[in-house]
This record gives C-alpha cells, structure tokens and sequence, in this order.
C-alpha cells in the first residue's frame, strides 16, 4: 500500500477467511481515533458447492452494510467499494487474512533437529505456518523412512535449512538428496512445482540448486542460522509469506479474485497474530502472552524480552480435535476442573459426539462446564509445548555454574512466568464465556501466571484484522486494539513458591477506586476476587507471610503499587505453583465449589 | 443477513449420487463419457513409484565419496536385480577390491558424489480405482479418473471406520432400539453388512469381525471401543484407512441411541440387496461422511449431469434430530424458528428453534445444537 493511502486512511474493510467463518470488521476514523465499529460473519465458502472463497467475502461484507447503512459493495458485483466516498460509502481499504482451507501447510527440514531444523521450524511458525513434519538427520528415522513421509505429506512447501554458513556439506546435500528422492506433490494439486525454500549454507546453493531446481520451484534465501550464535528468520518469513500468495493462495478457489480486491497482501492468520502481538510488546515494553484456542489447533504466541514466537498445537481444539485433549490430557486431568461428580464412560461419549458434530455449543450449565474443563487441559497442553520450544539457541556454548546445574526443568523457556505482563486469550470458548471471570478462571488455571499479570481477551477475534492492519497503518492498529480489541479481566497475583500447607501465605492491602480498602491474611489454597475496574488501578501492598514466597517484587519481599482492575478484578490466587487440586473426589468437588462460589463463575447457588 | 445453515445426514430413499472417482496420482482412464460401470469395474490404474531404498555405496567401499563416479559400473536409470553388482573399489594395486551390490530389484534413482549415497527405486507398485457403485461416466478427468452418476439409495452416517466395501445388506437386529450383540451375529451373516439398532457391544462387533462380517451399521457404540478396536485413540475424525476386519458406520452417534426409524425402515426396505459402503469421515474443511448406498436399475439412471444445487436452510416443519445434550439422539419437528437470540441455560445468548419432539415435548433448543434430517 502507498505511503500516501495510510496517510490518508479514513475507513478500513477488514476480513478474515477462517476454516468455517468470516469475519468482517469495519474500522472508521471517529472523532480523530481509528474504532471498530461493525462486524459482520458468514459462513466461509471456500468449500463445494460454492468454491469461491469471494462469496463468504461479501456476505459477510453485506452484513455490515446493512447494519450500519454504510455501502461497502460495488454495483458490478466486482468486490469491495474503494476508495470512501463522501464518508457514507466504500472504504480507504480491504484487507484480508486467512486460514481456510487448512491454513498454510509447511514441511520443514535442517541438518540438526534442535539446532538448524529448529529455526527453520521457528521461521514457518512465525510466518503463520503448520508444520506437518520436522526432518533432520538425527530425526531418529532411517532414510528410507524419511522418504517415504515426505512422499505421503502434500505440503504447501518444504522450508530447507542446514549447516551455518560454510559448514557441513555432506549434510545439507544428504536431506536436499531425499527431498528429490521422494519427488514431493503439492497438496492442491493443479499442476505447478512444489515451492522448495532453501535458507541453509550459503556455500552449497548451487549443489541444492543442481538437485532440486528441476522437480520443484526452488527458491534461496540467506541462512536462517548464519552463524550458530544468531538467528536469521527474516528472509526465510517473507520468502514464505510470497510463495503463500503467490503459489498457495492463488489456487485456492476464489483468492485470484480476493487477493485483487486486497490493498495489502493476504497473509495467514496466525501470521497477522503474531505481529500484532510484537506490535503491542514492543510499544508498551512488555512481555506478552497470547493464546488463541480453536476448534481444531491451538496457537500460542509469546514475546519475551522482545524474543517472538510462536507454537501451534495442531491437534489440541474445542470440537475438531476434543477427542484428542482427551487423549493427550487423560480423563482424570480433565475430570479434576468439573466441579461436580462424572460418569466416565458418559463423559467420553460426550467428548467423541462434540468430535463429531463439533459446531454444537453447551446448553446446559453442566455442559459448559464440561467445556470449560476441557478448555483448561487443552489451554495447558498447548502451553506446555509452547514452553518446550520457546528456548534459547541450542549449540551455542554457554559458561554454565553450579547453580544452573540445580535448574528445573523447563527453566530453559524463554517463557518466564514472573517476568509476564499481560496474558491475553482468544478463541470461543474464552472470548465467548457467559461470564468474564470464567475466562479469566480458565486462563488462570491453565496458564498458571506468577506474580502480578493482567489478564485480557479479545472481544470478537480481530487480532487477526489488525494484525494485517498494524502492516499498512500501525497506529491505527494499535488504537484499535487497545479500545476495542482488547477486553481488560484485571490482575491475577500469585505467590510463587514452597508454601505451607494450610497456613497463612500472603497479607493483602488494597486501596480500591471506589474507596473501599481490604486488610485480609489468606492462607494457603484460596482463590479470591475483589471488583476494580479498568479505568482506575487499585492500591497494593502485598506481603508474603511465609519466607521465600515471591509475589513478583523477589523472594520474602513485600509489592507495593498499582494494580490495574477490569470486567473482572483483582484475582489472588494462593493455591501454590504448580496449582494444587486434590486428587480425592471427596476432597476436590468441595474445594472446586468453594473456588467456584469465592469468584462467582456461575449464577447464585449454582457451583 | 447471511443465512443460518445446520448442516445435515441425509438419508434418501431416491436421490441422483454422484461419484468422483480418482487416482493417487496421474494414470491412466479405462472408461469414456456416457458408459455404464458396475460397482467392481475398473476404471482407472496406474503405478505408484516404488519404494525407495538409500545406500551410502561410499562407506560400504570404503572409498572418498568423491570417487563413487569411478566406482560405479551402473548409471542413473539404469535397472537393476537385487544381488547385481553396481560398484567396485579399485582396491589397492589391483587387490582388496570391494563391491556394492543392489538391495532391491528396481532401477538407479540418484548417485552422489558429495554424500556417498546411491539411491534406488523398487520396481513399480500397481493401483487400481473401481466404480464403488454401479452407473454412468458423466465425465473423465483426463490422466486422473472419472465421475460417475447413479440413482441410488443414500443414508449418510455420522461417523466410521475402515473403507470401501461392497456386500449384501442383511437385518441383524428386529428393531431400532434393539442392540447388536453376540447373539446377532449369526454364521449366515458371513460376508454381508449387518444392520444393528441403537447400539453394537464391543464382542458383538468383534465376532462379526471373527465371522467375516464385510461391516456393520448401527445406531451407537461406545467412544472407548475404537481403542478397543483399533488399539490407539481416534482424536480427530479423519477416518477410512483403518484395518478393523470390517466396515463400521455409526449413523447416530457415540452411547446408546436407537437408530432413526426412518433410517432402520430404509435399511429394511433395502435388505437382500447389494450395498456400497464407506466408512471414511473427515469432519473438518470438505466433509466426508459415512454411507450405505444402493443404486437402482440401470433404466433408472438419469442420462445427464443433475446439478444438485445449493444447500437451503432450516424451515419450519423440517425433521431434526439432537445432537447434543440434554436432547441428544431425540427427532422431532421444527415448529418455529424465532429471530431473536434466548439467553440459554449455560448464560450464553444464541439463536434457537423451537422442535416438538416424538413425544410431544416441546423444546427451545440452540440451532447450533439440531441436525436436519435431509430426505
């Protein structure tokens, strides 16, 4: 987009092509500051018997125009009305992001799993990428093997890294060899050459170039790990995010069309998450955590100490892959979240019949329950993975001490948990909760935050809308998310450390806007809530009670400051990290109903 | 407003079914526009690439890889027998020569200098596509299959295990509440697809599989037997390619639910008759299901492409079935389909229809939470 367009930016069409819906935003210049002001859905269509991802466009588009009386689309059928006209009709700009049809599908390969494989792995994840499979040749496969999974993949495009500049040969060619060797097809087919992208040594390109060049596109970017010590993502980002619009977008049906209509290139969803999540840590100067859970996969994103990254858990979901939460988490992990007691066999049936009819939502309170519990284990296991990957360079050497020797694990993560500022969720079952302090219970639960951390939700999943847009005007952006996007909960705080069991763990001092103060000793296991909105931050000084515990001001030592409230409040959770839940049902079903009751989850008598 | 569309099963005593019938990759068409196929015909074959054997020939001659050119007595493409000698060390002054020989039968994929390794390829593995169902090529995808159009019987499941299979249709059950245990599967069974009721115990379908059962359809079973089955966990519902012993299409769902009368008075009308069934299910982005389908006569076919046409939405008087708690499994009829969203048990606002079901209940229900039955 030019220069002088963002400049002028009155007004902006927004959408997201999601696997089963769009979603369209209206973005309006109002009194001086960028809003959103309309949405709009409809069903996706890339799918037969439509095929034409363009008709779900305009839908979705017509939605809003009939909501807010604004024209949007053009007399001719040919799209989007721009640019505005006389402030009642068109828009300054279109832009779209999607994820339909599977999103975008990379296979990725490097020398060494954790080391050159890794960031090539980082790379396809930042650019909004699946990774269907992470090749290397100490993958634990034989060659053979290798090949005949890279024969079965029909990826959007193969990422190749390995060896720093002017290393290992041999190895780099040897992975290059099996590609070749397993003659690759693409997953939509249409007769074009599977994108191949090259980001590995820059002295053996033109052995690559020798074995890939005629079975596939091949495309070289500089090396994603130049020199052991560094990271080089860049190059190999943008070179996928041009193969996505112009090989993968452009046969998917309908996006030849779209991507005509569009005043900034299309980019993947998660993608355009993920840069609204820089865009918002490097301007507040904060570490961000952001979650967006849906029915099939489970993206999580992180910014630390301004480190970016990205994991998608691509079988961890609300519908399409419940059955797999179950699997992976296991009923007794998810039966310790429902406070109530469970036929097990019914539970299962339960889960595999939301597997198979997965666009159906919990009528009941009992069944939003069950959801929610579900949510908890699929949240925390895709966290989970997310803290394995989200590391420091491996192979880069290190003075070590005795102390680090004493480190448990997980503490390699680059996720630190005292260090983060803001956590924020996204998806249905979190931006969609009857309540906001169920969501906030939910994030709390599965993310297990230490110290002091706002909580905060997207109100109806437009990260990905001003994702795109923070590319073509980012204070727009940015005003958007921060007055419309984000929905402030409040403050979670959570001593971190050994505590003692049924003693008193932590003195709480708050000063709240509306007056009120608190002077309360909490001991051990407790969850409470005190009401503070958004606007106004309350007064804290918080003391740990017992010697080493740490509310994020340091081991033992008191926190005195600002807490900033929201829908929900100031939520002290005293229940020790990791959170401890009986595994007695006797015990647990009447610590779960007290916590239920002590934050009003659910309406009057209901636990 | 965009239109609200639930997704349904259809399940259609006469309907035009259309057919794409494809290879893995490019091959070649048996058939032409216009033919009449039966169900085991072959329409299209090809050969997939044989697998693929790498053998650093460097390392087993102890030579430089560099070398490996002037080792080599065989060339790229050339066709080899398993034990043919491919290459032979010069040895030292004449003596200790090694040799490589081809592990496989096949031909010489790739040989590289820089790593080492010769690359083969097995001899070809053929593929051969048939018509599932019996009828008439409406079109042929050049180099990939054709689409075949019949007048068939169709009764969509919900979800399935294992593939195609071609067999008779046989009750083994009286009626659909009934459930499908040991003690229905009977020795003249054998080779046939049995029809259960509301559910099939897990030794009811592991002695059809015992007696050679081509598969079963039923109204429910448990969600833990596929572990049971299969031995792992099915976490996401892409399914076909499993290796059960038969094919299991559950038309209902998981737990105990009698099959929908009228999908159990079809599948009586239609016993004694040979099915084409599929257990395939992919519910995510381009929907599989399930089915049973019966083609009728020849005569019957229509002779030209019959567009389906654009789904349409719920109306009122449509049957629907529940699919989700608490009225999961229950018919009923839509009665009415208000505008305005109704704040739900669970506290969150949706659209709803009203249904009356078999017993004259009369319920609001989420239509997220309703299936059309579509006829």
């Amino acid at each position: 987009m030019s220069e002088r367009l963002s400049e002028r930016l009155r007004s902006v069409l927004a959408t997201d092509c999601g696997s089963t819906t769009t979603k369209a935003i209206l973005i309006e210049l109002v009194d001086g500051e960028y809003r959103q002001t309309w949405r709009g859905e409809a069903p996706t269509t890339v799918e037969a018997p439509f095929e034409d991802v363009t008709r779900g466009v305009l839908n979705a588009a017509q939605e809003i125009q009939e909501l807010s009386g604004r024209k949007l689309l053009r007399d001719d059928g040919g799209g989007i009305l721009t640019p505005e006209q006389d402030g009642s009709a068109g828009v300054d700009a279109y832009i779209s992001t999607s994820s339909a049809g599977g999103g975008l599908q990379v296979v990725v390969g490097g020398v060494v799993r954790s080391m050159s494989a890794e960031s090539a792995m980082r790379a396809a994840l930042g650019a909004g990428a699946i990774v269907m499979d992470t090749f290397a040749t100490n993958d634990k496969r034989q060659a053979h093997e290798q090949i005949e999974r890279i024969r079965q993949l029909r990826p959007d495009m193969i990422l190749l890294a390995g060896g720093v500049d002017g290393g290992t040969r041999k190895h780099v060619v040897s992975m290059a060899e099996r590609i070749r060797a397993a003659r690759p097809r693409t997953r939509l087919g249409g007769g074009y050459n599977l994108p191949i992208i090259f980001a590995g040594n820059d002295e053996v390109r033109d052995d690559i170039e020798a074995l890939l060049a005629g079975v596939s596109a091949l495309e070289i970017v500089d090396n994603v790990r130049p020199v052991m010590e560094t990271e080089n993502l860049d190059p190999a980002r943008d070179k996928i995010h041009d193969l996505f619009m112009e090989h993968v977008m452009a046969q998917a049906p309908g996006y030849a069309k779209l991507m005509g209509w569009a005043n900034a290139p299309i980019m993947p969803t998660p993608g355009a998450v993920g840069l609204i999540m820089q865009t918002i840590a490097r301007r507040r100067g904060i570490n961000v955590l952001g979650v967006d859970i849906g029915g099939a996969t489970t993206d999580v994103f992180s910014v630390f100490d301004g480190h970016f990254n990205r994991t998608v858990s691509a079988n961890l979901g609300m519908s399409y892959s419940v059955s797999n939460v179950l699997a992976e988490a296991g009923l007794p992990m998810i039966l310790r979240w429902v406070p109530f007691a469970l036929d097990e066999k019914g539970l299962r049936n339960r889960i595999g019949n939301k597997m198979i009819r997965p666009t159906t939502i919990p009528e009941t309170l009992e069944e939003l329950k069950v959801e929610q519990a579900i949510a908890r284990e699929a949240l925390r296991l895709a966290f989970l993975q997310h803290r394995e990957f989200a590391v420091g360079l491996k192979g880069v050497q290190k003075q070590r001490t005795i102390a680090d020797a004493f480190r448990q694990i997980g503490d390699d993560s680059l996720v630190q948990m005292m260090k983060l500022d803001l956590l924020v969720g996204s998806g249905g079952v979190l931006s969609h909760a009857p309540r906001r302090v169920q969501s906030m219970r939910m994030m709390i639960d599965a993310f297990a935050p230490e110290g002091i951390t706002e909580l905060a939700v997207d109100s109806i999943f437009m990260m990905p809308h001003l994702g795109v847009l923070s590319t073509v005007q980012e204070d727009a952006a940015t005003q958007v998310f921060e007055r419309d996007c984000m929905i402030y909960l409040g403050t979670c705080v959570a001593p971190r450390g050994e505590q003692r069991p049924g003693r008193k763990v932590l003195r709480v001092q708050l000063s709240l806007p509306d007056g009120a103060t608190v002077d309360e000793e909490l001991s051990d296991g407790e969850l409470r809530l005190w009401p503070c909105g958004a606007d106004t931050p309350a007064t804290a000084t918080l003391t740990p009670l017992q010697g080493r515990l740490d509310v994020g001001a340091g081991p033992g030592r008191a926190f005195e400051g600002k807490l900033r409230g929201g829908e929900v409040g100031i939520v002290i959770d005293t229940r020790g990290r990791p959170i401890v839940v009986p595994d007695d049902p006797t015990v647990r079903v009447p610590k779960l109903e007290s916590w239920v009751r002590d934050l009003g989850e659910y309406p009057d008598g209901e636990t | 407003m965009a239109a609200i569309f639930t997704p349904g099963l259809k399940v259609s005593e006469h309907t035009v079914l259309v057919k794409d019938r494809r290879l893995p990759i490019e091959g070649e068409v048996l058939v032409e526009v216009g033919q009449q196929v039966g169900a085991d015909e072959i329409v299209a074959r090809t050969e997939l690439p044989g697998k693929i054997y790498p053998v650093n020939v460097a390392n087993q001659l102890a030579i430089d890889p560099g070398r490996l050119g002037e080792a080599m007595i065989k060339a790229v493409g050339d066709s080899v027998a398993q034990g043919d000698v491919v290459a032979r060390s010069p040895g030292l002054f004449g003596l200790f020569k090694s040799e490589a020989t081809a592990p496989v039968s096949g031909t010489i994929e790739s040989i590289s200098t820089i790593t080492g390794q010769v690359i083969y390829q097995a001899a070809p593995i053929p593929v051969e596509v048939d018509a599932y169902i019996r009828g008439r090529v409406i079109e042929v995808i050049e180099g990939e299959g054709c689409v075949i159009q019949a007048a068939a019987t169709l009764i969509q499941g919900i979800f399935g295990l294992g593939g195609e299979v071609k067999a008779e249709l046989a009750m083994a059950v009286e009626a659909p509440a009934d459930v499908l245990d040991v003690s229905a599967i009977t020795p003249e069974l054998a080779g046939k697809i049995a029809v259960g009721g509301s559910y099939a115990t897990l030794e009811g379908i592991q002695a059809a599989i015992k007696h050679g059962l081509a598969g079963i359809v039923t109204g429910g079973f448990d969600y833990d037997e596929i572990k049971e089955l299969l031995g792992y966990e099915v976490g996401v519902a892409i399914t076909g390619g499993e290796d059960l012993g038969l094919t299991l299409i559950v038309t209902e769902g998981f737990g105990k639910i009698q099959m929908a009368p009228a999908t159990f008075a079809l599948l009586s009308k239609k016993a004694g008759s040979r099915a084409s069934i599929n257990g395939a299910t992919q519910i995510r982005a381009g929907v599989i299901r399930p089915e049973v389908v019966v083609t009728f006569d020849d005569e019957q076919m229509p002779a030209d492409r019959i567009d389906p046409g654009e789904p349409r939405g719920i109306a009122i008087g449509d049957e629907v079935r529940g699919i989700r708690a608490p009225w999961f499994g229950r018919l009923g009829e839509v009665t009415d389909l208000p505008v305005e969203p109704v704040v739900l048990g669970s506290g969150s606002p949706a659209r709803v229809m009203e249904v009356r079901f078999e017993d004259g209940t009369v319920a609001r229900i989420p239509r997220a939470n309703v299936e059309v039955i579509e006829q």
